[in-house]
This record gives C-alpha cells, sequence and structure tokens, in this order.
C-alpha cells in the first residue's frame, strides 16, 4: 500500500536554526494519526512541510505520491488550522463558496458540508457575528471540501462544545472508514486517545516514538494500575508490584510492572474481590514519559 | 488562470461590497465637474474655460490623488491577510503566491479602473452636454488619454502597495511605508529635483536633469497629460524641464509602463520571499 505521508530522514534549519532532526514516519490511507509534542517541538513546522508551505531542507518528504506544493496534491488535502479566521465581511455561505471556487470543488457540496456542520440557518450570516465554536465548524466544512484524500486538523476541538467535540469524533471514524487519512495535532489527549490509529510524539524538533498505542505501551514499560475493592488490609503475594496504596471506600490501587499485569489479574480474581479495573497507562501518560526523557535521553524508536 | 480569477472576482466584490468604488467615483466625479468649471475661480473667472486647462488641472490634481487612493486600496493586500490570519490557509490551497498576488492587482485594478472611468468619464459627458462648441474629438481624446493613464499611475502605485505590503510585518508598517512612498513620489522628489537645479546653479549637465523626471511615475504621468498642450507645461516647476526632453508620447507610455512592470516584478519577488 502506498503511503499518503512519507517522512524520511527530514531535516529542517530555518537559518542556523535546526528544528526538525532526521524525522521519519509514515501515514496509511484510512489512518488516523495524532501529532503530539510541547509547543516549539516541531508538530507545526512538520504540518508546514506536508502542506508544501515550506520544503525540507534535507531528507524526502512525499506527500499523495507527489510533491508537497504541487497543486494537483494541494487539491487532495484539507487543512483546519489552529484559531481559524475568515473574511468578516463575507457570510458563511460566501465563505465555503470562495473556498469551493479556490479548491475547484462542486458548488452543490457547500449546502452539504454547511448542513454537516450545522451552519445552515447561520450560513447567511456574517462571519464576524459566528462564535469561535461556529467558526471552528465553518473551518471544518471548509476543510471537507473537494473530499480530501488527507485531512489535517490542528487543535480541530477548541471552541467546540462536548456535543460538537463528540460529532467531530464521529466524523473523523467516518472519513477513515472511507479512506480518508487524518492528521489530527491536539493538546486534548484523552479526547483523542481513543480515536487514533497511530501517535507521533515528538520534543525538541526530534521524533521521540511513533506506533499505535499498544507498542508505546510496550515500549514505554509504564505500570499497570489495577485497582481492587474489598481485598483491604488482606496480604497479597504478587509479583511485579511496585506499590500499593489505599484510596477510599475500600479501593487499593496496585502499579504493575506491565509484563506481570495478567498473573496479578488473574491471582487477584482469585482472592475474590468486590470489584476490579485494570487502568493501562494512558495517552497523556505515555506522552509525559516520552516528553520528560526526551530532555535526558535522544531518540527512542518503535519505528513501523 | 482560474485561480487568478477567483481572486479577482473576491477583491472586486469586497471594493464593491466595501463601498471603495462608489467612493472613489463620486469623489473623482464631484471634484473633475468642480475643475472644470471653477478650476480658474482664483483668476476670477467662472465656468469652464477650455480642455488643455482642465486636463492640466485634472492630471495635477490626480498626481496627488491616484497614487494615494492606490496605496491606500492595497496597503494592507498581504500583510492585511497574515493578519486576519487567513494568508496560511489561502497558501495551503491550490494556488501559487504569483496567482494570489496577480489575482489581487487585477481586483484591485478593475476598481481603480472602473471608477476613474466613471468619476473622470462623469465629467467629460457633463462638458460634452453642458458646454456649447466644445470640440468632441479633442474632448474624448484628451480624456481618454487622461483616465488611461490615470489608470496606469493608480497601477504603478498598486504595485508599490503590494511590495510594502509583502514586506511590512504589521499591517500599521505597511501603512507608515505607504505614506512615506507617497510623499517621496509626490511632493518631495520634485521638491528636491528643484533644490538641485538652483543649488547646483547650472553645473549639473543641463541634458542630464529632464531624464531624472522619468525617475518618478508621477511626473511621466504628468507628461503625458500635458503632451499636446504645450502651454499648458509653462509655469509648472519641474515640468518645464521636460521641453528639454528628447521624448515623445509613445515613449513616455512605455516608460510608465515600464515602472508598472519593474514594480510588480518587485512585488512578486518580495511575497515570493516573504515567510509564512
Amino acid at each position: 500500500m502506498t503511503a499518503v505521508v512519507e517522512l524520511n530522514k527530514v531535516n529542517q534549519h530555518y537559518g542556523k536554526l535546526q528544528v526538525l532532526h532526521e524525522i521519519s514516519w509514515s501515514l496509511q490511507p484510512g489512518e488516523i494519526m495524532g501529532l503530539f509534542g510541547h509547543n516549539g517541538a516541531g508538530k507545526t513546522t512538520s504540518i508546514r512541510l506536508i502542506l508544501g508551505l515550506i520544503r525540507p531542507s534535507g531528507g524526502e518528504l512525499n506527500v499523495l505520491g507527489g510533491q508537497a506544493h504541487d497543486a494537483r496534491v494541494r487539491q487532495q488535502i484539507g487543512f483546519l488550522p489552529e484559531n481559524i479566521m475568515f473574511y468578516p465581511q463575507l457570510t458563511g455561505l460566501e465563505t465555503l463558496q470562495h473556498f469551493a471556487r479556490l479548491k475547484g470543488a462542486p458548488m452543490s457540496q457547500v449546502a452539504d458540508l454547511l448542513e454537516q456542520v450545522g451552519l445552515t440557518a447561520a450560513g447567511s450570516q456574517r462571519v464576524k457575528a459566528y462564535s469561535k465554536g461556529m467558526r471552528q465548524r465553518l473551518g471544518l466544512a471548509q476543510a471537507l471540501l473537494g473530499d480530501p484524500r488527507l485531512l489535517i486538523m490542528d487543535e480541530p476541538t477548541v471552541g467546540l462544545d462536548p456535543i460538537a467535540t463528540q460529532s467531530l469524533y464521529r466524523l473523523m471514524e467516518q472519513l477513515r472508514s472511507q479512506g480518508t487519512s487524518i492528521i489530527i495535532c491536539s493538546h486534548v489527549l484523552p479526547g483523542v486517545e481513543s480515536y487514533i490509529d497511530k501517535a507521533v510524539v515528538m520534543a525538541r524538533g526530534r521524533l521521540e516514538v511513533v506506533g499505535d498505542l499498544y507498542q508505546l505501551r510496550e515500549h514505554a514499560g509504564l505500570p499497570v494500575r489495577i485497582r481492587v475493592r474489598g481485598l483491604e488490609g488482606r496480604e497479597l503475594a504478587l509479583p511485579g508490584i511496585d506499590s500499593r496504596n489505599t484510596l477510599h471506600d475500600g479501593w487499593e490501587e496496585l502499579a504493575v510492572r506491565p509484563q506481570s499485569r495478567l498473573e496479578v489479574v488473574s491471582r487477584l480474581l482469585q482472592e475474590q474481590p468486590q470489584d476490579l479495573e485494570v487502568r493501562p497507562p494512558s495517552l497523556e501518560d505515555l506522552y509525559c514519559y516520552y516528553t520528560e526523557k526526551a530532555g535526558a535521553v535522544g531518540v527512542a524508536g518503535v519505528q513501523q | 488562470m482560474k485561480q487568478i480569477f477567483n481572486i479577482a472576482r473576491k477583491e472586486f466584490s469586497d471594493g464593491l461590497r466595501n463601498r471603495w468604488m462608489l467612493a472613489i467615483s463620486l469623489l473623482f466625479s464631484v471634484l473633475a465637474v468642480g475643475i472644470a468649471w471653477f478650476g480658474a475661480a482664483a483668476s476670477g473667472q467662472v465656468g469652464f474655460t477650455s480642455i488643455p486647462a482642465t486636463i492640466a488641472s485634472l492630471a495635477s490634481l490626480a498626481t496627488f490623488l491616484m497614487p494615494l487612493i492606490a496605496l491606500l486600496l492595497a496597503y494592507d493586500a498581504i500583510v492585511g491577510e497574515e493578519e486576519g490570519g487567513t494568508l496560511m490557509l489561502l497558501l495551503t490551497y491550490p494556488l501559487s503566491r504569483s496567482q494570489l498576488l496577480t489575482g489581487k492587482f487585477l481586483g484591485h485594478g478593475m476598481i481603480l479602473g472602473l471608477a476613474t472611468l466613471l468619476g473622470f468619464g462623469s465629467a467629460a459627458v457633463a462638458i460634452a452636454v453642458l458646454v456649447p462648441d466644445v470640440s468632441l474629438g479633442l474632448l474624448a481624446s484628451a480624456f481618454i488619454r487622461f483616465i488611461l493613464s490615470s489608470t496606469l499611475l493608480g497601477l504603478v502605485f498598486l504595485a508599490f502597495a503590494y511590495v510594502l505590503s509583502s514586506r511590512a510585518t504589521e499591517k500599521s508598517t505597511a501603512a507608515g511605508l505607504a505614506l512615506g512612498v507617497w510623499f517621496l513620489f509626490v511632493l518631495v522628489f520634485d521638491l528636491a529635483l528643484l533644490t538641485i537645479l538652483v543649488v547646483t546653479e547650472g553645473r549639473i549637465s543641463p541634458e542630464l536633469l529632464p531624464w531624472l523626471l522619468l525617475l518618478n511615475p508621477t511626473d511621466i504621468y504628468r507628461l503625458i497629460n500635458l503632451a499636446g498642450f504645450e502651454a499648458g507645461a509653462q509655469g509648472l516647476g519641474v515640468m518645464s524641464l521636460a521641453s528639454d526632453l528628447p521624448m515623445g508620447l509613445t515613449a513616455l507610455w512605455a516608460c510608465l509602463l515600464a515602472w508598472l512592470a519593474v514594480i510588480l516584478a518587485w512585488a512578486h519577488l518580495a511575497f515570493a520571499k516573504r515567510v509564512g
């Protein structure tokens, strides 16, 4: 399968400052990839490269089988920037029509997209009267013009209420099922965790890790948190336990080394607890781990 | 080409929407009619005097106004898009920087050209209708030349505005630079040339000085409009140098077009180099 986006040892310099160091990853058709990193980690530069706004100083970058700045490639990319702004004097409808003409998208799509993002009624209002959330939804409609094969969204949920956020995530899943590849940058990690197929974590312009959540967890080796209720005060001879803390209402939390988690769960069940929960390291835990690690260690690689 | 048209269409409809076009047309129309009838009021004469006098007065006025209006219309063309947050989005579309700039030039140029035609054209119509015994042939040729050259002068300053807008990092800086360009070409240049004439007391080659007029597009514009009206060139400061300029009308048009080509190329280069 040909990758939708492929970076091979991409470097980027701004004058003497190197902002990207040998970045390599790829995105396959129908994949949702989270691009994460602290401010200044290189996410925006990576996005600008993929959008063809800048050209790599070194390495290879292939987007949709061509050069990122090629008009035919750009026609197949939808982009929702962070804090999207439009021409305040245009209405929502006029805005979408203008961008549809620039994208070469059919005009018939404009009304459908306005409806899809819930802005049909507000379509005749000038954008200057739009709330941040409405602007964001109009931005999403703009990004979907021309049915892009690659959708890039930078902090798409900023300004969206919980219901609009959920519909955005559902839309992402729907687009994935249609074969659209998605790159999403977000600091709301718990929100995107269940929707991404792959995560790329960057720090200080370097790729810290790339892989699915399972691979990231395996590689990081962070403890799995197992919560049990109804076993307080009981002596438990369990393998691979790092800590055991009492919580409230009879709950206790065990920090278990990942390789021992199945055996620990199995033994705990034999003790017949009232309740049991297994909490693997979250995306946020993994992000913090890799970002903090970046200060001391160089590139870690669970390369796919 | 389609993308250029799409951008031009947006700029033109913006010009209609924010009433720029209406305002410029009305301003030109009122001033032109006023000058045609009351231009000689200072000498105690009220009413239409002559075509050369009217064109000379209109050209003096347009020398001030066209550059100012063009600069005001376009100083924020690029930096304003960036400050408004739309430039980056536009550049992710299948649209090159060159197409974006050309589209804006076309849109702004249409606003300027149409407003000039409507504004000054209405004065020509008023003269044709209201003044008895006016030579319609002379009136038409003088006004056509005047409207075309005014538009061309405006286009040169639109191109200047794109250069400033591409180089400035803030809209306020672009506005300040635009005023600076206006001062330089409309006020300072001629004064500087006159100062040189006076201070050097003829020590500079007399053949060289008239050529210096070509370094200012507003002077070329005035030369184009005064050509053919020999009497009109007298007593107009540095314009009197023009009588020593061995250049025909066609060459003057070519010079103004060359100004446009060079500044527009500079604007494309400045925008291409702009980080953003």
